[in-house]
């Protein structure tokens, strides 16, 4: 019995090693799949939905609020708004979320710009 | 000697307070806006950057940047492309209005020859008051619709009325009142600033790379840009005011420009016409 025991333990066990050896070829694979998916840009998981443009935009909009009030709005901005609500339109959410996110980083530079320059024209007066 | 001691006492206290005073109202001076110093700095920095360049030819723009520019300068005069929009702003200019009365009776001087007196600083409104601006006010007040400030006809009216007063001196005043400082001051911030994505102000161009190739252009010394306004320009086939002139600068640098007659625009109008005072008004003008 004792023999029979000992087998059968030793055959679970080389088949743990065995199915140990399945789940990292597993892993490995899925690895390498999200890698190519991830440098192709195709990632499943990372479309975005209706709610992330919504966001993005949502902020973009606020920003370019901020830069109004500056009297410093830039047309790269507004192009990228355009876009954004031009592609939610056509119903394509990663475009329109990538066009908005590209306006919000539009707008906060011209926020920054026009806060720097509050000052810094000056270095620039013929004096 | 107690009186003595007290008298010494005071006259030192008195010379003190004097230091005092003198030496607060030096550290205060750089930040106290001086336009008789902003207008001389000014007009030194471009005499010594062009000094081959005559004092009265700044108000040509590019044309006075070089001998070639300012050839195709005397030949274009010869057949000038603002002639159509002078000679339809001389007669808008006289035409009535629906009430009876003309452009004339809003003007000093009945409208001629007062170019060189734009913009001036309006104590009622406190504001800056532009040329296109009083020449819509007038139409307004008659009972008319105003012009588009970018369009043909103010450009035309302008361009006539800047003809009747070329060769005056642009003769900008600042009165007395610290709300015509701060425009004056607004402006010169306005020209200073950068803006829009490419990061430019208008002294970019303008100061740092006059007679510098931008592109095809050859960029104008700020110095005398106001007195050829309005322009006739090659790259728009048509003539534009001295707002359209602004806003496309903006648009250039990719920045959205601010609406015609807006108080930045007025009080850079303000600025940039002050430190021109002495060079002869040269409107309409013509630009590649």
């Amino acid at each position: 019995m004792s023999m029979i025991r000992t087998r059968r333990a030793a055959l679970a066990q080389s088949g743990n090693r065995f199915s140990d050896k399945i789940m990292l070829k597993s892993n490995m694979r899925n690895l390498v799949l999200a890698a190519v998916l991830l440098m192709t840009g195709v990632w499943p998981a990372l479309a975005a939905s209706e709610a992330d443009y919504k966001a993005a935009f949502a902020a973009a909009e606020a920003a370019e609020k901020q830069a109004d009030q500056l009297r410093n709005k830039w047309t790269t901005t507004e192009a990228q708004l355009a876009a954004a609500k031009k592609a939610a339109g056509a119903g394509d959410f990663d475009a329109a979320t990538a066009a908005a996110r590209e306006a919000e980083a539009l707008a906060k530079a011209s926020i920054f710009q026009a806060t720097s320059e509050k000052e810094r024209w000056k270095n620039m007066e013929i004096r | 000697m107690r009186v003595r001691a007290i008298l010494t006492s005071a006259v030192a206290a008195l010379a003190a307070a004097a230091l005092a005073c003198a030496a607060a109202s030096a550290i205060a001076a750089p930040d106290r806006p001086d336009p008789v110093a902003d207008a001389k700095a000014f007009q030194n920095f471009f005499t010594r950057k062009f000094p081959k360049v005559k004092y009265e030819d700044f108000v040509n723009g590019p044309y006075s940047m070089n001998e070639d520019l300012h050839r195709q300068w005397e030949e274009k005069e010869q057949f000038p492309p603002y002639e159509f929009a002078l000679e339809a702003g001389k007669e808008m200019f006289a035409t009535p209005f629906k009430n009876g009365k003309t452009y004339a009776d809003c003007f000093p001087n009945k409208g001629n020859g007062i170019r060189q007196n734009y913009p001036y600083f309006d104590e009622k409104e406190g504001k800056v008051v532009t040329l296109e601006l009083a020449l819509n006010r007038c139409r307004e007040a008659n009972g008319e619709a105003p012009y588009s400030y970018v369009k043909d006809e103010m450009a035309a009216l302008t361009a006539y009325m800047a003809f009747t007063s070329r060769g005056n001196k642009m003769d900008i005043k600042i009165p007395d009142d610290p709300r015509a400082l701060e425009a004056y001051e607004n402006g010169k911030r306005y020209f200073y600033t950068r803006r829009g994505q490419l990061n430019f102000s208008c002294a970019t161009c303008h100061v740092q790379s006059p007679g510098e190739r931008i592109r095809a252009e050859i960029l104008a010394p700020a110095l005398g840009i106001m007195n050829a306004m309005p322009i006739y320009r090659s790259e728009w086939s048509s003539m534009g005011t001295t707002s359209r002139r602004f806003m496309t600068c903006n648009s250039q640098t990719r920045a959205v420009p601010l609406e015609p007659q807006s108080d930045e625009y007025r009080d850079v109008e303000y600025f940039l016409s002050y430190v021109a005072n002495g060079l002869p008004i040269s409107g309409p003008g013509a630009r590649p």
